[in-house]
């Protein structure tokens, strides 16, 4: 398997599937600690960004990624657009040109993503927030990418559970960034959908090379 | 050509509001709304807000938002733009920051001091918001003013809007602190709250290099009743 463009585009269409199946999902969490349109808003992001892929088949993985930045800034409208778009757009530019990513490439495209969400974002590791996702994700993406055996495979697999672990674990904690921080105390309990829209996102990619 | 605006707000109306009330304090400045979707919802939009900035041009922007991802949304079209320098952010309230703003640029004053100008707004706004504490009023110098003069208001209206905006755009281009009755000198909405009226004194005192130029700015407006009755 080589996560090329045809990766990428795979990738984003599984993205868009996702959305569209979470939905719900994704409303049901963001009503109890935000303002219910976490999952509208995902699910109109990704199918913008299918409509694209539709027109023009982007040449490289990069390419895809930052058309796909530029779409969820411009369509999703809540404060996942720009840290959505943000984190594709930072991930592309770590991607440049080249026309596969190898494992360590993956990992460095992660850590550029979570850095662009916590500049934009300006939350911190235990704020209950999609940080709480990525940052698991990075370590373990490049635990495996340094630990050598690991194929690219491999690599999309830790991260995605990683992420999916660290969406679990926003659970009991006490927002500190977002419409959810409102709630102090209450926030506790649930959670939080901005952790599990990264987790779905992290889980299409290993379906799209799978 | 002057400094020109960019508004974000989460609201094509509120944007489209702001800007046509700023326009009418500041005719000749660019001032551009970018509200809403692009399919007129509630939220922001990237495109929106690169195609105002395309359009701004000038000799510099400066972008004030309302809520939360609107200034995300900002920052990212700062990010996409391949030239940000003449750009700036302004940490302001939206149409307090605005007005001070629009009022600065049509003085003639450079994209720093537009932006200081909506800064300058923030402290007296009332809504210290999340920011919390950084929201105070910026403290004066405790050191004797460089310069200082006394004016009576001889105008009817005394320091209403237009006056305040006039003596606070002036003052936000000038390399001085200046206070008026212990308000920031420099903040429209800090000298609309002393609510001077005909016969006030008004006291002012300047530091820094121009002070001078500054207390002379203040009273010839004063004492020229600011073009009014």
């Amino acid at each position: 398997m080589v996560l090329d463009a045809n990766w990428a585009v795979k990738w984003l269409t599984l993205c868009a599937q996702a959305m569209a199946e979470h939905r719900v999902e994704l409303i049901e969490l963001d009503r109890a600690i935000g303002d219910s349109d976490h999952g509208e808003n995902m699910d109109r992001g990704f199918q913008a960004v299918l409509a694209k892929l539709g027109e023009s088949t982007p040449e490289t993985p990069g390419a895809a990624l930052k058309m796909t930045a530029m779409t969820l800034m411009s369509k999703v409208g809540g404060a996942a657009g720009p840290l959505y778009g943000t984190a594709f757009l930072r991930a592309a530019t770590a991607l440049g040109d080249s026309a596969e990513i190898d494992p360590a490439a993956w990992a460095g495209a992660l850590e550029a993503a979570r850095d662009g969400i916590v500049a934009r974002g300006k939350a911190e590791s235990g704020d209950k927030t999609m940080v709480d996702a990525w940052t698991p994700a990075v370590d373990a993406a490049r635990a495996a990418a340094d630990g050598g055996g690991a194929n690219v495979l491999g690599v999309l697999v830790a991260a995605a559970e990683a992420a999916e672990a660290g969406a679990v674990a926003t659970d009991p904690m006490v927002a500190r960034k977002g419409r959810a921080s409102y709630l102090g105390e209450r926030s506790a309990g649930h959670r939080d959908p901005g952790a599990v829209s990264s987790a779905l996102i992290l889980r299409a990619a290993v379906g799209a090379a799978a | 050509m002057t400094v020109s605006i960019v508004v974000v707000s989460h609201s094509e109306k509120i944007a489209d509001g702001a800007v046509e009330l700023a326009a009418q304090m500041a005719p000749d400045v660019m001032i551009l709304p970018a509200g809403g979707t692009d399919d007129g919802r509630i939220g922001t939009s990237l495109e929106k807000v690169l195609a105002a900035l395309e359009q701004a041009g000038g000799d510099g922007t400066v972008v004030i938002t309302d809520l939360g991802s609107a200034v995300m949304t900002a920052e990212s079209a700062l990010e996409f733009l391949e030239n940000p320098g003449g750009v700036l952010l302004a940490d302001a309230p939206l149409v307090e920051g605005l007005v001070a703003a629009a009022v600065a640029a049509q003085g003639g004053g450079d994209v720093q001091a537009v932006r200081k100008a909506a800064e300058a707004a923030r402290g007296v706004a009332g809504h210290p918001g999340p920011a919390g504490p950084e929201a105070e009023p910026e403290p004066v110098s405790s050191a004797p003013p460089d310069c200082t003069g006394e004016f009576e208001l001889v105008n009817q209206a005394g320091m209403h809007a237009r006056p305040a905006a006039k003596v606070a755009g002036g003052l936000a281009s000038l390399d001085a602190e200046v206070t008026i009755n212990g308000v920031d000198g420099a903040s429209m909405t800090g000298l609309m709250t002393l609510g001077a009226g005909k016969g006030t004194v008004l006291h002012v005192e300047a530091w820094g290099p121009d002070a001078e130029q500054a207390v002379e700015y203040v009273g010839g407006l004063v004492e020229a009743g600011f073009g009014e009755p």
